[in-house]
């Protein structure tokens, strides 16, 4: 990780701060929403909402993984982690959120066989050295981890490991930024565009929120100096009256994307009909499943699950949040009957989720002055 | 207007912080020990609700006790660290200088241990022999003699290989008291040494990222850090290992029960390079990574100067550095002044990233 201190150094911040300050045209406000929930993380955990002007307003997107899985889909996960022939295993952030009936960490207490891994890979490895138990994959995230499950998915046929199940929960960003783009709630300047994301996807697939919604978008790493340049590289495009994607992760992002992943995406798995979003709803062709060569790997074919749809809690408020639409301090339980040890909405669970990094970096109040909007 | 608001949540959810927790599981999870927000509502709703008297709910590292002016602090600690064997220790070393650091850090000097061991059926002999003569040298190490012990074995499968349990008792010398209660505004926050080294050694030994780094863990008794500091420096308000739950969760501790803020500058904050490679990589902070090896001072602002250096005469705390100040508000909360100039809040841990570190 060398390298990475010259992404946060204080000094050539203010620099930018002050090349910010001077393209913000006086009495106006600039809402720019970040699609990502790793530079939501960024943003608090560096205090970068500190060092803007009040004037630039980050608003918190959806692109947040755990964020964004319905409590049904919880449900199910946990009535499969419950059979007893089954190691269950998932990312660290899934085990703590709430279904209709508790998390896969209360499961686990229970008695299910629930395992943290940091890669399918590690899923795989399990079901490798238990042969005599069925190993699931809890697969989720954006086109940024569906292509290490896809890979996962080629060496498990490839091995010939029979019981190995993904249960695949994958979706895909472009739908709901258009969700978001849809909805009348909300207005807003510009998008910082998601970095690991467009490793995969590349920059074209935004090119429509430039063209025919009049938005700048710049794809931006994740270092909160890269997150600095992509507002200041936004508010220069408005100053100039331009609309365009641009990008400032170009160290890593290809305007093609990674061919190798979206070969290797396709060949595993196709595009659901519709799939529920945790608060924004049945969003059509917005997730992923497993194709039918790869039925035998198919969690969702090998168990029955309940598949119901489970309301969010009436006071939960993710779906605003994950918007944008309202701050996670107005949530109407934020911090109060929902925390990060006992969270109601998604949102409060994960490090990427707005409302637990306002939570746990983000909870104090700042000078009055900036805080006067 | 919008910041009034905002203020107003952020005081909401700050006297709700403050609340006596309350217990609602209905089983253990793994997040009750993990040494961060979960523990503590396991030993405050339940165990003082059963056990409580006031050297207990002190909640320091050592309880301190006596009669007739004689004070003694008593400490234990159960082991269950996974692998037993890891490099720059074993479970062994580990849980005498573990509790030896617990009874140091009441400003206590440590007199004696009790060991407890529980055994799996069918572990090697030879292994045994090696936790136990490691125990024996951290013992000599760190001037106290194991004077009491217990074995207990279970059958296959019912526990991993050994458990140690031990307890240590020390004699508090004069009418030395450190407690968080003591910490003022303007006294200074000092580490004596790089943070998390012992917890991402131990993630890194269980082989199960594959992840190549050259960590030891910091495993130390730090009875000599703890003298020098003592005699050079007579403000030190507290001292405090932090272990599980890293030096966020001991500064939390400390700023609730006394009612300041502590502001960290990222800054100045030791860390090696691995640890912080490492730590990127799990996604985890450094500052939540535990030690075993190292302790956090408040220290008054007059002496904080006369501490570092006793702190740095010794090879164990070579890389001690002031790394925060006291201040009076926002009362009970840690900050961090980033190195990027902004500023943000370091919180009690939720979860348990690493289970079984220690």
């Amino acid at each position: 990780v060398k390298f990475v201190d010259e992404y946060r150094s204080g000094e050539l911040a203010r620099r930018v701060i002050g090349q910010i300050e001077a393209l913000l045209d006086p009495g106006r406000t600039y809402k720019i929403m970040e699609v990502c929930g790793g530079h939501t993380h960024t943003i608090y955990k560096h205090g970068i909402e500190h060092v803007l002007p009040p004037a630039v307003d980050l608003i918190h997107g959806p692109g947040c993984p755990v964020c964004v899985i319905p409590m049904g889909r919880v449900d199910d996960a946990i009535a499969i982690a419950e059979r007893p022939e089954v190691i269950f295993t998932t990312f660290g952030d899934m085990m703590r959120v709430p279904g209709g009936g508790g998390s896969l960490l209360d499961a686990k207490a229970r008695g299910a066989d629930v395992r943290m891994v940091y890669s399918p890979l590690d899923a795989l490895k399990i079901a490798r050295e238990h042969p005599e138990r069925e190993v699931v994959f809890f697969a989720i995230g954006f086109e940024t981890t569906a292509p290490s499950t896809a890979l996962t998915l080629l060496r498990a046929r490839q091995e010939g490991i029979g019981n190995f199940f993904v249960f695949c929960n994958h979706v895909t960003i472009i739908p709901a930024v258009r969700a978001i783009l849809d909805s009348p709630d909300l207005r807003l300047d510009g998008f910082v565009g998601p970095g690991h994301v467009s490793t995969v996807i590349g920059c074209r697939p935004y090119e429509f929120i430039a063209r025919d919604h009049r938005k700048p978008l710049v794809v931006a790493g994740f270092e909160p100096l890269d997150v600095l340049q992509a507002v200041l590289m936004i508010l220069r495009q408005l100053a100039e009256g331009r609309s365009e994607v641009e990008n400032q992760y170009t160290r890593v992002v290809r305007d093609a994307g990674n061919p190798r992943a979206l070969e290797v995406l396709a060949e595993t798995m196709e595009l659901r009909t519709t799939f529920e979003w945790r608060g924004l709803g049945f969003i059509s062709q917005s997730a992923l499943k497993l194709r039918s060569d790869f039925a035998d790997w198919d969690a969702e074919l090998q168990y029955a699950v309940p598949g119901v749809r489970v309301a969010d809690p009436k006071a939960c408020q993710c779906g605003e949040v994950l918007k944008g639409v309202i701050k996670p301090w107005e949530c109407k339980v934020f911090g109060t009957a929902c925390t990060p040890e006992r969270p109601i909405g998604t949102c409060m669970v994960s490090s990427e989720g707005a409302c637990a990094a306002y939570y746990n970096y983000g909870r104090f109040a700042r000078p009055r002055e900036a805080a006067a909007t | 207007v919008s910041g009034d608001r905002e203020r107003e949540v952020i005081d909401l959810v700050e006297r709700r912080r403050r609340l006596k927790p309350k217990l609602k599981e209905e089983l253990v999870t793994l997040s009750h020990g993990a040494g961060g927000k979960a523990t503590r509502v396991l030993v405050e709703a339940l165990f003082l609700e059963e056990l409580g008297n006031p050297t207990l709910s002190s909640l320091g590292d050592a309880g301190v006790f006596g009669e007739r002016g004689r004070r003694l602090a008593l400490s234990t600690d159960s082991f269950v660290v996974k692998p037993l064997f890891f490099p720059g220790g074993n479970i062994g070393d580990l849980a005498v200088n573990g509790t030896v650091n617990d009874v140091l850090m009441s400003g206590a000097r440590p007199l004696g241990l009790a060991a407890s061991f529980i055994l799996e059926e069918g572990f090697a002999v030879a292994g045994l022999r090696h936790i136990a003569a490691s125990m024996g040298d951290a013992a000599r190490a760190a001037g106290v003699l194991v004077v009491a012990g217990d074995t207990k074995v279970v059958e296959r499968g019912k526990a991993d290989g050994v458990y140690v349990t031990t307890t240590g008792i020390g004699l508090v010398e004069g009418g030395r008291e450190l407690s968080p209660d003591r910490i003022r505004p303007g006294d200074a926050v000092i580490v004596s040494g790089t943070l998390g080294d012992h917890g991402t050694a131990v993630m890194v030994a269980r082989g199960e990222l594959e992840l190549e780094v050259d960590l030891r863990s910091d495993t130390a008794a730090l009875t000599p850090l703890v003298k020098r500091l003592l005699e050079a420096a007579g403000e030190v308000r507290c001292l405090r290992d932090p272990t599980r739950g890293g030096i966020a969760t001991v500064l939390n501790e400390f700023a609730l029960q006394a009612g300041v803020s502590i502001v960290l500058d990222e800054a100045s904050l030791p860390v090696k390079p691995e640890v912080v490679g490492a730590c990127e990589i799990l996604g985890i902070d450094p500052l939540y990574v535990a030690n075993e090896g190292k302790l956090v001072a408040v220290v008054g602002p007059e002496g904080a100067e006369a501490a570092l250096a006793s702190l740095r005469s010794h090879p164990l705390g070579a890389d001690a550095a002031v790394v925060g100040e006291v201040r009076s508000e926002p009362e009970g909360l840690v900050l961090l002044d980033t190195a990027f100039g902004g500023r943000r809040v370091v919180d009690m841990l939720v979860g348990d990233p690493l289970p079984r570190i220690c």
